[in-house]
């Protein structure tokens, strides 16, 4: 059975919403992803029913208020599959997650002479905290690096992956092109010598059904505000034996035992890594997200978005000089292009003036945007709400706009 | 022509145009005839570096009149420069110091120059003010 679209269009406030005197037509999912009426109600709800700070309250607000929050844990642990509850962090998002794990991970484990390995695909999120801890630490950030249609290199990954090695941290989709990686692979590869793996998830978690027991990372990084959730909010996932031994992130309240001024002790999991009061209302509104996604179906979710992204492509393959960039086998939900030599700024401003919302410039990914030798591009990212009418709003404008230019 | 007659005029031009496609049309032809920026100019210290769009600016004196030059890799906003070039270029730095810009907001392309574009005409409007500033004080 197809999701019912009139219906999931409706559960989206924003969608009725007109830009430039026209009804939105939103392709900028991959940034951030609208919400849900059961979202916005949650997070509404918990001000309005029970806000409390958590944990430590014996009042019945803080009781209520931290069961939720404590709840929320669970939805999230259920939904990745991860084995405990407290393996599940709570993190302001991916970035903060990947910042956490850099640099508790870089203060336990690394030494001078460590590398690290990440990928030319990464995120600007997956490479600048990396390099934060090579300045700090004297480790070299080494990259797999990527072939023409964007797909990760593997053939040198046996040297790649080395004795000194420590962490390899992947994007498991390209927010730039929609590369899937073969994180499986990687993770297999790099266990086989002992080397733990962080996966980047901020732009797999929306669209593929995520198992961290099965994928066996031993971190996993996400963020609510792609994944129908509010913004501030995200996860970090961590194996329990790793999140153990690390020292913490950021020290403050919740994270501690006892405190003295001869010494302190730290919190058990998963508290130790969250310092300071937590997001509780981004947790709420996060577990009806989830929730909400259960309730239609990711399965569907997934099959819909297919369709969207294969239909998008018959249509965008038909406009005279297009050219994408980033044309693996194994890709989703993001499509980027350039037309002629118009630049992608002037494509999304004209864009724009039609209410469609697009991406252009380098997405945070410098180093891909370096290898095709381009200054950005323009990308359309597709959500479950999307139309295909919207689709073909999108290639008209298009080509309207390739006219102008000549 | 002062400097305010200049935008009145390009206030009365844009009025022609209804819909917005047609303005922007009329920008990217601008933009596409904007010459005179030489490659000897297209130097890192005269690049305006936006996320989205590179602008480059060249300024020199030409007596007592700064004459403007600029360029970017983005036809729109090459077309606003334009605009910019046509209002401030072959003014004094008093005339350019003493102006308001106010056909950007006329013509309904206030957007372009607020903060939050990250398009780098906010700053070359700024970078033109510093080079009318600095001549003035080298001028004495």
């Amino acid at each position: 059975m197809n999701i019912n679209l009139e219906q999931i269009r409706k559960d989206f406030p924003i969608l009725q919403e007109l830009v430039h005197g026209k009804p939105l037509v939103y392709f900028d999912n991959a940034a951030t992803t609208h919400k849900p009426r059961v979202v916005i109600d949650a997070v509404a709800e918990v001000y309005e029913k029970y806000n409390s700070n958590i944990h430590r309250g014996v009042h019945h607000l803080s009781n209520v208020c931290t069961q939720a929050h404590e709840n929320a844990r669970i939805k999230v642990q259920q939904f990745i599959n991860a084995k405990h509850c407290h393996e599940v962090i709570f993190t302001r998002g991916t970035t903060e997650s990947i910042n956490l794990v850099a640099s508790s991970f870089a203060d336990t484990f690394l030494q001078a002479g460590d590398e690290i390995l990440v990928s030319q695909l990464e995120h600007h999120s997956n490479i600048v905290p990396w390099q934060l801890i090579e300045k700090r630490k004297g480790i070299k950030l080494r990259y797999i690096p990527i072939n023409e249609a964007g797909e990760l290199i593997l053939d040198n990954i046996n040297d790649l992956i080395n004795s000194k090695t420590k962490l390899v941290s992947i994007a498991h989709i390209s927010n730039a092109l929609g590369t899937i990686n073969p994180i499986k692979e990687i993770i297999e590869i790099a266990h086989a010598k002992d080397v733990p793996v962080m996966i980047d998830g901020a732009q797999a978690i929306q669209h593929v059904a995520v198992d961290v027991q099965q994928l066996d990372c031993d971190f996993y990084a996400f963020s609510g505000h792609k994944l129908y959730g509010p913004t501030g909010i995200g996860v970090l996932y961590g194996k329990e034996e790793w999140l153990n031994k690390m020292e913490p992130y950021q020290g403050g309240g919740e994270m501690i035992k006892t405190v003295s001024f001869e010494g302190t002790t730290y919190n058990e999991l998963p508290f130790k890594f969250e310092a300071g009061t937590p997001d509780f209302s981004g947790s709420v509104g996060l577990a009806a997200a989830i929730d909400y996604l259960q309730t239609i179906g990711l399965d569907k979710i997934d099959q819909y978005e297919h369709e969207l992204m294969d239909y998008a492509m018959s249509k965008l393959e038909a406009i005279p000089n297009i050219r994408f960039i980033g044309t693996a086998k194994n890709k989703t939900s993001v499509i980027s292009f350039l037309i002629g030599d118009i630049h992608p700024f002037d494509m999304g401003t004209m864009l724009d003036k039609m209410g469609i919302a697009v991406r252009t410039g380098h997405h945070c990914a410098q180093p891909v945007m370096q290898h095709f030798d381009i200054p950005g591009t323009i990308r359309a990212s597709f959500s479950f709400y999307n139309t295909k009418e919207e689709i073909d709003k999108l290639a008209e404008g298009i080509i309207r706009i390739a006219q102008l230019f000549g | 022509m002062t400097i305010n007659e200049i935008q009145e005029e390009i206030i009365e031009e844009f009025s022609a145009f209804d819909e917005w496609m047609d303005k922007y049309s009329y920008l990217i032809e601008i933009g596409n005839d904007l010459e005179g920026f030489k490659d000897d100019w297209r130097l890192e210290q005269n690049l305006i570096e936006g996320c989205q769009s590179k602008v480059w600016v060249h300024a020199e004196l030409d007596g007592d009149k700064i004459i403007y030059s600029a360029d970017s890799d983005a036809i729109i906003t090459k077309g606003i420069i334009a605009l910019l070039i046509r209002v401030l270029s072959g003014r004094t730095p008093d005339e350019i110091l003493g102006s308001e810009l106010s056909f950007i907001e006329e013509i309904g392309l206030k957007d372009h120059l607020s903060p939050t574009r990250s398009n780098g005409l906010l700053a070359m409007v700024k970078q033109m003010r510093l080079y009318a500033v600095a001549f003035k004080a080298k001028m004495g």
